[in-house]
């Protein structure tokens, strides 16, 4: 699923975002580093605070914090909708603070796509031309983008549909021109606030479904932010989780469940059911020189991507100690200890 | 968390504040008791505004006109505007009444524009819609008033796009820029009270009288709540969909031009509806410096009392006024409808070709029966006789109990009441004033005051102004007096109040020169015929906001009264009343700003007060009187409006609705 390479798409150094009547003079007489609540007694509030991140090409990195926790900003602050107080924004290599505004709407309409919360669709434009509006912007001929547009809406399934207004569609179905409209430039970097909040339970595992459907087919470098922590598993290569405008752990589901860094992600992973996002692979231990053949010999492994609540009956049934653990092309990688799995299903401490 | 914790320190601060601020406006006002008690003692100068208190505010504003009209050159500018207002308003009267000048190709025949109307009409809301709209053409070429009414509405179609644009533009201005809309604030909210006559003695000087200068005070006059709509609907424009257009690459024009301005759409169009409404009130009184058309019939009518003529031509004047709010309104509501996705041309533009072929069938219809193309005044209805004569026989019946009345008021009630608002002193006046602005506002607000009050009596119109300040107060009790109970029995049943609220709707789309046709009619021309008007008016905007107050308050606070077993009388009482006051003020503030203009307007019929100066001012084109009067009730309106709207915000905050 994850595509990584060596250079990051977005590179957050040290960004931060003061709001308040002078944060650019109250920033410059900080001295160290000042807590969240210190810095409101002065009267500012610290949205986002101290924040590095680097996110890999193909990624798709979910930012997971309660509402006020500085996500949607620290999003904001990645493509430039704000200004960042200090640090420092690099997209693909370009300090973003420091485009010009002509090369930073140049940059937006070839690179970045957004999809928002509350669908941010123009109540005037049927779902056509609300699709073809980034196209528009850019000036692109009427008949180039009336075919991408149709070509999108198509791949949101909303065809059909063209010459509908916002009004006239369901909450979801807003959400699908969102993005249709979103994806119209072929966007690298593919940013998305909150977009299925809004939604009734079932049409947002509906639309989870229908998002990772559209990642597996076109693999961009995705920004999710999200309140819902199983989204969050649902959907992550990796999580951020965010309080008070700073990052408490970023890393992968697996681990953010199995060794959560603060207490504050302890408390949030406490009701998880663990079994469903650890998977075989990370809890397995890497093999140690000759193993390999013993393992082989020890009988059929088990599939490294399964979570180990796919793999229960399994693990309930199997006497051996550790079991062998194979990655996608069918080689043994590790040895999964079958009592520290069963643990983990039956949600034990270790 | 701040704003929890602001919360409550402005939560503290309204229990410990408005004790003291109460009882020193209490002792404020015992000051000014005892200074009108103690008149008799006082000394002459703090019983009349002394002639070193009375500034010569007119001189100034004269001279500063004088300077700017003719030292900078300035009435070249508005010349030169004036120029191609008249040639867009000579292009519409020959296109309408076939005045003739370029082009030369009209008039349209009456019927072509009935039917265009009726279409319109249809587009916009169906057939209800058309057929008012097409009736009211009709009526106005049957009647035989075509001609007047083409001359009013043709100042509508030249003034309402350039009030449009114009605020459109200031009102984008002010939306984008903090300090363009902290410098147009306080010059809207005085235009917006300034009454009408104070816009036109400025126009006469720089423009004249005629059509044009009609034009132009209207184009000024209808401009201010275009601004307002504007930066109200751009601010409404949710962050979201700004981002997004950002996101999208727009640039700063295309954000505009594509993103906020259609996205406000509603409130854009809601600004046009009250432009067109705001000229059509002007253009009809724009009578008084030579406007002519359906206003001036009217006013010369009045005036010689043919009520029989002037009831036609009040319908024709409260038709065009409906007409053109109702179908302002639908198309700001209108929601756009996809069309098929394999519909025909002919299917999406059936009306287009239905309206083509209806003007050239009335193209045709009139070359062969002249009547379809010009009704001609011999040819004209009139239903003025029967009217004259029923308008008699009505006169005739309750003739005794309107002279008792008419008697009744002006003997025991009007005239007591002014002398007794001219005996007061006017530093008590301050006073007074000035510790209920403590009650409410504390300091500020006293300060605020009686700020107001003294400016008026600095002006030298003192006298003048309490006797405008009788009449409206006078008004304003008996709109309410008419209005409460007639808002909480509507407001008792949904479908009554949805009858009363179409019933104020209507009501407030008339001129205020329409409800001076009934009060002439049954009083004649005095001091009872203005305040019947002025209450007339003033009643429609009192009922309206107790029904809305009432039928707002939330369902759970009645249910809960239901179940703690309140009688109806008691829910009233005790639920309902409460929670609506801060509403029902709100409406008691408009009742007091359209009594103020109406009072002015009345002047024509024969009062003592501001507005009889205002036109005596506008008759000698003396910019500095006229407007100095002007700013007095501008002021009184401002004073009250702080007071209500400061009480009813803090109220309404204290209740935690809205």
């Amino acid at each position: 699923m994850t595509r990584t390479s060596a250079e990051p798409v977005i590179l957050c150094e040290r960004i931060w975002k003061l709001f308040g009547d002078h944060p650019d003079r109250y920033f410059a007489s900080l001295t160290g580093t000042p807590d969240y609540e210190k810095i409101r007694g002065d009267g500012y509030i610290a949205a986002v605070r101290d924040v590095s991140l680097s996110i890999a090409k193909g990624e798709m990195l979910v930012i997971m914090g309660l509402s006020g926790s500085g996500k949607s900003t620290l999003v904001r602050c990645m493509c430039r909708l704000i200004e960042v107080t200090a640090g420092q924004v690099r997209v693909e290599g370009f300090d973003i603070g420091g485009l010009s505004e002509k090369a930073l709407i140049d940059l937006r309409r070839s690179k970045m796509g957004m999809v928002f919360q509350n669908f941010a669709l123009l109540p005037h434009r049927t779902v056509l031309q609300n699709v073809a509006f980034p196209l528009e912007m850019r000036g692109q001929d009427r008949v180039e983008r009336h075919d991408r547009a149709l070509e999108m809406v198509r791949l949101v399934g909303l065809e059909g549909r063209e010459e509908y207004f916002p009004r006239e569609l369901s909450g979801g179905q807003q959400q699908r021109v969102g993005i249709a409209r979103s994806l119209a430039i072929e966007p690298d970097i593919w940013f998305l606030d909150e977009p299925f909040s809004a939604l009734d339970p079932l049409i947002r595992r509906e639309m989870q479904d229908e998002f990772l459907r559209l990642q597996e087919l076109l693999g961009k470098t995705i920004v999710f932010i999200t309140h819902d922590f199983d989204e969050a598993l649902r959907l992550a290569d990796r999580i951020a989780i965010m309080r008070d405008g700073a990052i408490e752990q970023v890393d992968t589901p697996d681990r953010i469940v199995l060794e959560p860094a603060t207490d504050y992600v302890r408390k949030f992973t406490e009701d998880v059911e663990k079994a469903r996002v650890v998977h075989a692979t990370v809890l397995a231990r890497p093999l140690e020189d000759g193993e390999a053949s013993d393992a082989v010999r020890d009988g059929n492994p088990i599939p490294g991507d399964s979570t180990i609540l796919a793999l229960a009956r399994q693990l309930v049934n199997d006497h051996r100690e550790f079991i062998p653990v194979a990655d996608a092309n069918g080689a043994v990688t590790g040895l999964l200890p079958r009592t520290e799995a069963l643990a983990v299903l039956f949600g034990e401490q270790p | 968390m701040t704003a929890i914790v602001t919360g409550v320190g402005a939560e503290g601060n309204i229990r410990a504040e408005p004790d003291a601020r109460i009882r020193i406006g209490r002792w404020i006002i015992l000051l000014a008791v005892l200074l009108a008690v103690g008149r008799f003692a006082l000394p002459p100068s703090l019983v009349r505004p002394p002639e070193w208190l009375v500034w010569p505010f007119a001189d100034w504003i004269n001279f500063s006109f004088n300077f700017v009209k003719d030292d900078l050159g300035f009435i070249h500018v508005t010349r030169a505007f004036a120029a191609s207002v008249e040639w867009l308003l000579d292009v519409t009267a020959n296109l309408l009444y076939g005045r003739n000048r370029w082009p030369r190709i009209g008039p349209i025949p009456w019927t072509t524009i009935a039917v265009t109307a009726a279409v319109v009409g249809y587009v916009l809301n169906g057939w209800r819609l058309a057929l008012l709209s097409g009736g009211t053409f009709v009526w106005i070429a049957v009647m035989g008033q075509w001609r007047w009414s083409m001359e009013t509405l043709s100042v509508i179609i030249v003034a309402a796009p350039f009030s449009v644009c114009l605020g459109l533009v200031l009102g984008t201005a002010a939306a984008r820029r903090p300090w363009v809309e902290r410098l147009l604030n306080p010059i809207l909210n005085i235009a917006q009270s300034l009454p009408h006559f104070a816009y036109m003695i400025p126009v006469v000087v720089f423009i004249g009288v005629g059509p044009k200068a009609g034009a132009i005070v209207t184009i000024v006059f209808a401009t201010p709540p275009m601004i307002r709509m504007t930066l109200l609907g751009l601010r409404k424009v949710p962050s979201e969909i700004i981002e997004n257009g950002h996101m999208c690459g727009a640039t700063r024009w295309q954000l505009l031009r594509f993103v906020r301005i259609p996205t406000a759409r509603t409130e854009i169009l809601v600004g046009v509806n009250q432009v067109i409404m705001q000229c059509l009130a002007m253009v009809v009184l724009a009578s008084f410096i030579g406007m002519p058309g359906l206003g001036q019939k009217l006013l010369q009518l009045l005036q010689a009392l043919k009520i029989g003529r002037s009831v036609e031509i009040g319908i024709s004047i409260v038709l065009i006024a409906v007409w053109l709010d109702r179908c302002t309104k639908a198309w700001a509501q209108r929601q756009p409808v996809h069309f098929h996705r394999d519909s025909t041309w002919l299917d999406r533009h059936r009306i287009l070709v239905v309206w083509v072929g209806l003007v050239l069938l009335t193209l045709a219809v009139a070359q062969i029966w002249p009547i379809a193309d010009v009704v001609k005044r011999s040819q004209a209805l009139t239903i003025s006789k029967p009217l004259d004569g029923a308008v008699d026989w009505v006169i005739v019946m309750i003739d005794p109990a309107t002279q008792w009345l008419r008697g009744f008021l002006i003997r025991y009630v009007l005239i007591p009441m002014r002398d007794a608002y001219l005996w007061l002193p006017y530093v008590s006046v301050l006073l007074l004033l000035a510790g209920i602005g403590h009650m409410i506002g504390g300091m500020r607000s006293a300060l605020v005051c009686a700020a107001f009050f003294g400016l008026i009596a600095a002006s030298g119109w003192w006298d003048r102004a309490m006797i405008t300040t009788y009449m409206v107060s006078f008004s304003v009790v008996l709109a309410g007096v008419f209005g409460l109970p007639l808002g909480i029995w509507a407001a008792g049943s949904k479908r009554r109040s949805d009858i009363v609220l179409l019933v104020c709707d209507t009501a407030q789309t008339f001129p205020s020169f329409i409800y001076l046709i009934p009060v002439v009619m049954l009083f004649g021309v005095n001091d009872v015929a203005a305040i019947g008007a002025v209450v007339t008016f003033g009643t429609v905007p009192m009922t309206r906001y107790t029904i809305e107050g009432l039928r707002s308050v939330p369902e759970s606070m009645l249910e809960a009264a239901d179940m703690s077993g309140a009688s109806r009388f008691q829910k009233l009482l005790n639920v309902r009343l409460p929670v609506a006051f801060p509403t029902i003020m709100v409406g008691v503030n408009q009742t007091v700003m359209f009594s103020l203009f109406m009072v002015i307007i009345a002047a024509f019929i024969g009062t003592q007060d501001l507005g009889q100066e205002m036109q005596r001012a506008l008759s000698s084109t003396d910019v500095g009187k006229g407007l100095v009067l002007g700013l007095c009730v501008a002021f009184m309106g401002l004073m009250v409006d702080h007071l209500i709207i400061r009480w009813s915000s803090e109220r309404k905050a204290a209740l935690g609705i809205d």
